[in-house]
């Protein structure tokens, strides 16, 4: 068995916003119809948090839920506790159309935390981070400056950041660079 | 900037965030068609200075088709829908008429 390392192995940038490597996180795509009983139980189950509405990401710890489109999920665990999860999953719905695969070490998870976070991803990203519009609980797929990545608010000073893991580096550097220059003041 | 409204996500998506996918609501003509009608399905695209319907995809987000109706002269946005329809919803034809009187288009000549 090979040892599993996240793609950023650890790295922090240190500011008034902190950028660092969230680490090892289990995720499993779940698509299907999303509006199946079953399904919604079996993801409660795992994750105890509530079904996330369109555009919103409930998590708790390392576990949560975030709407990815109409008809795909994301189930997020402790990356050692995938294995199970799929198994849990599986059994819950057997014999019915759907789709779980194990995307863990496909991506990269990057935690955003400080008094101005938002604004750090406002100057990446084609969307309206303003308080009063981009709060906690809500969850954005878009791009961060040249790459597709996908987003979260847990409070109001901490963003979690998704993206592939062939450009956690480029991603990393992109937020990095713009919490070391600083707010830009129009929040 | 161009900003469409996803109807799958409810996200309201900026140019950066789509991907264009040219006229919308073409019939497909299959094998059986004369080889003028196929070459018309394959080539011949409307290519208006006003009210154009065409397909976008919401491509860094939900991922899925949707169509837009909109002025290529002012940029306007009348509307967007589903994709899985094969004319434009009749509210929003409304819509079209009202603030273009007389406009017409391919589909409806
Ligand atoms: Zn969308």
């Amino acid at each position: 068995m090979s040892n599993s390392v996240s793609a950023l192995q650890g790295k922090v940038a240190t500011a008034k916003v902190m950028v660092r490597d969230a680490g090892l996180r289990g995720m499993i795509t779940l698509r299907g119809d999303i509006t199946n009983t079953k399904l919604k139980a079996a993801c409660a189950g795992l994750t105890g948090v509530d079904w996330p509405a369109p555009g919103q990401a409930n998590c708790v710890g390392d576990k949560g839920l975030a709407w990815m489109s109409p008809d795909e999920i994301l189930l997020l665990v402790p990356y050692a506790e995938v294995p199970a999860a799929l198994g849990l999953v599986a059994k819950a719905l057997k014999g019915q159309h759907y789709l779980a695969e194990n995307v863990s070490d496909a991506r990269a998870l990057i935690q955003i935390e400080g008094p101005f976070a938002a604004e750090v991803l406002a100057k990446l990203a084609p969307v309206d981070l303003h308080p009063a519009n981009f709060k906690p609980g809500n969850f954005r797929r878009t791009r961060l400056g040249q790459v597709a990545a996908a987003f979260w608010m847990r409070d109001v000073d901490t963003i979690d950041v998704i993206c592939f893991r062939s450009v956690a580096d480029y991603t990393f550097d992109l937020l990095a660079t713009s919490a070391a220059a600083g707010p830009v003041g129009y929040f | 900037m161009l900003i469409l409204h996803c109807p799958y996500c409810g996200v309201d998506a900026d140019e950066t965030d789509l991907h264009a996918g040219g006229q919308a609501h073409l019939k497909r003509k299959g094998p059986d068609s004369s080889d003028a009608d196929f070459e018309d399905y394959l080539f011949m695209r409307e290519n208006p200075k006003g009210v154009h319907f065409e397909r976008w995809r919401h491509v860094y987000g939900c991922g899925k088709w949707f169509l837009a109706a909109r002025c290529t002269n002012t940029l306007e946005v009348f509307g967007t829908y589903a994709a899985q329809t094969t004319a434009p919803p009749k509210d929003l034809l409304d819509t079209i008429s009202e603030k273009r009187p007389g406009w017409s288009w391919g589909i409806s000549k």
